[in-house]
């Protein structure tokens, strides 16, 4: 496809504000404070919008998408019963903690309540995963310029990826070297709002094309516009999971086990002005969280019951392998609507991909970007395809601004040069930040090179992740919980994830990397139901574990536990907040809008 | 931190809802026949003043 001068300008301001706002705000950057906790001086709100936008990356904005697509509404159970209970619970009863200790990072929290090896534990796998993470939008987002031919004519085709990295790189580089944590907050609020700018069109001239929402509950199959129908059994929805796997294991324990304990998005709430906002930050974050799925998921429901074919859209090649989205929960039958869902092509024959029974695959995860071709005309798509790229480096540069505070404070001051200056520290944030930058790259080519890479590392951070919520929980609100427990607890909750993992296998799966790698002992109707027990099953031993290691350890001095502990920590006053600007108020403003949306569409 | 996160909100939002809006009075052309750079481009330069007056204000 050719861009117009209009869409390429529209593009070009984008990476000129980007980089403008890292050089206006590089005069602040004195301290080690200044660079990585943005000097803790961020109103509640700013850092609300990076609290969410820093998540927008790859996975959010083309995974939803495609899930959208492939699953109807019934996705937005990761909002709904994910997310936003999760951040809730991390404003009114966590961020107090993480503030008020004065730990600069997560794992630093850890060390602080319970020793240097749970701490250390927590900051490799966590600085791994970050850079991972980082490199997958990067490679996410040069495959997606590649599929769309956004720099056909511009540079040769056999460069487009390598240059799309390259140039990815180069600005979220720039903004973060320049500015730090701030310059990256501040920037991930402006790629909110284009965000919002580039994709609330899209919903509203999508929706009048097909009618509504009205129109689309006539089009599209009724498993695909109610969420909590057929939920009581694995076989009668889409996402092949069952009531308890989906509240126990996405709403409770990855949920949680995400947004309460991963520093990417805690960083935003450190950095607020007081303990107030700081507990605020992800109470109001989830206000347009809960609005998402109609930006983010509506759009994959309009592109399969659009039904007016248009060429131009067929056009592009297929990803060559799946980006973001590798859930292949319950087989979609024949009567499945793709609307203007492109085939995958096999990028070697070009002819396109069939599944076992010979039937086409469809690229959902080219819902989102087929609709911009679909319904933007020049300038506006500009526009559209900027909010995408906005996506894309929120995700990145929050990874990298993760990666080089747990680097410099958990990793290098604590283990390589214990007693430098504070400008020693700001150096090496400033070295950290190209080091990540570096290591993410190295981490996209990884992707490209190595089949399954994606499902892997997938499997990685699901199995890294599950246990660690129940070490926060026992952390903050059990007063007898040791270093010792703390640390068994974990190691072997990440075990027995690997192990219910080894033992069992979805449903159409060969066992490999999708499980059953030991011995099959249950299959599973779909690999995300099998993701959602893995993380229960992670979470119940890692509970246990550390319950009764915790029992026969020494536990710590209560005196060392005021500010880390909720039973020990008198409770901040709140008797200068009005009424409305109380966190509690705010929670149950935004869980009576949470029941409402889920009962709408149930 | 010494700058108003609303300064360069307004002003990227006033840029490019101006192109936008630009462009849709240049090709008022063959979106269900809705001009929508015109109508999204206005609706952005609204957005965009009302943050650079507020950041104005504020300083």
């Amino acid at each position: 496809m050719h861009l117009s001068i209009i869409d390429w300008l529209i593009m070009l301001v984008y990476f000129v504000f980007v980089l403008g706002i890292g050089f206006a705000l590089k005069r602040y950057m004195r301290t080690s404070t200044d660079f990585f906790l943005a000097g803790r001086s961020i109103p509640a709100w700013v850092c609300g919008l990076a609290f969410i936008s820093a998540n927008l990356g790859a996975q959010e904005v083309i995974g939803m998408g495609a899930s959208g697509a492939k699953y109807g509404i019934i996705t937005s159970h990761f909002y709904w019963i994910g997310a936003i209970p999760a951040m809730l619970f991390v404003g009114l009863f966590m961020m107090p903690f993480y503030y008020g200790s004065k730990a600069r990072s997560v794992p630093e929290y850890l060390r602080l309540r319970y020793d240097e090896k749970t701490r250390a534990v927590n900051a490799f796998s966590f600085a791994i995963m970050t850079v991972f993470s980082s490199g997958i939008s990067m490679y996410a987002m040069a495959l997606l310029i590649q599929t769309l031919g956004l720099l056909h004519g511009i540079v040769p085709d056999a460069w487009v990826f390598h240059v799309s990295i390259l140039l990815s790189a180069v600005i979220v580089l720039g903004y973060i070297f320049l500015g730090g944590l701030t310059s990256a907050i501040y920037n991930e609020v402006l790629q909110f709002f284009l965000i919002v700018a580039g994709f609330l069109p899209l919903v509203w001239i999508g929706l009048r094309n097909v009618g509504g929402w009205h129109g689309i509950q006539q089009k599209l199959p009724t498993s695909m516009t109610h969420s909590w129908k057929g939920m009581t059994h694995a076989s009668t929805n889409s996402l092949g999971v069952e009531v308890v796997g989906l509240v126990m294991g996405l709403g409770f324990v990855l949920s949680f086990g995400y947004w309460c304990t991963d520093f990417l998005v805690i960083q935003r709430a450190m950095a607020a002005e007081s303990q107030d906002s700081a507990r605020r930050v992800p109470i109001l974050a989830a206000v347009p969280k809960m609005f998402f799925p109609f930006l983010v998921i509506l759009p994959g429901l309009i592109a399969v019951s659009v039904t007016s074919h248009s060429t131009a859209v067929q056009a592009p090649a297929a990803l060559t392998q799946q980006a973001t989205t590798s859930q292949h929960a319950v087989p979609l039958d024949e009567e499945h609507p793709h609307g203007i869902i492109p085939l995958k092509i096999d990028p070697i024959s070009g002819k396109p991909i069939l599944d076992a029974s010979g039937n086409p695959v469809y690229n959902y995860d080219l819902a989102i970007p087929v609709m911009l071709l679909h319904f933007f005309p020049t300038g506006i798509l500009g526009l559209g395809l900027t909010a995408l790229l906005a996506s894309f480096m929120s995700g990145m540069a929050g990874n990298v601004t993760a990666f080089n505070t747990v680097w410099t404070y958990d990793i290098y001051q604590s283990y390589i040069k214990k007693d430098a200056s504070d400008a020693h520290y700001l150096w090496m944030g400033r070295i950290a930040t190209i080091g990540g930058i570096l290591l993410s790259i190295a981490a996209a080519y990884a992707v490209t090179n190595f089949n399954n890479i994606m499902d892997a590392l997938q499997l990685i951070f699901s199995l890294v992740n599950a246990p660690l919520f129940a070490t926060f929980l026992l952390g903050m609100f059990w007063k007898r919980t040791t270093g010792h427990g703390a640390f068994t607890g974990l190691l072997t909750g990440t075990a027995a994830a690997l192990v219910h993992h080894g033992l069992t296998i979805p449903a159409d799966a060969v066992p490999g990397i999708h499980g059953g790698w030991i011995h099959t002992v249950h299959t599973y109707p779909s690999d995300m139901a099998q993701n959602f027990w893995t993380a229960i099953f992670a979470f119940g031993v890692n509970l246990l574990v550390t319950i009764v290691v915790s029992l026969f350890t020494k536990p710590r001095p209560e005196p060392e536990l005021v500010g880390l502990v909720y039973s020990l920590t008198p409770r901040a006053p709140e008797h200068h907040l009005a009424w409305y600007q109380k966190p509690m108020t705010l929670a149950l403003g935004v869980l009576a809008v949470l029941i409402a949306l889920n009962l709408v569409f149930a | 931190m010494g700058l108003d996160i609303r300064l360069p909100l307004g002003l990227i939002f006033l840029i490019i809802g101006g192109i936008m809006a630009g462009y849709g009075v240049f090709t008022r052309s063959a979106s269900q026949g809705i001009n929508l750079n015109l109508v999204w481009g206005l609706v952005m330069l609204a957005f965009g003043l009302i943050m650079f007056i507020a950041a104005r204000k504020k300083s």
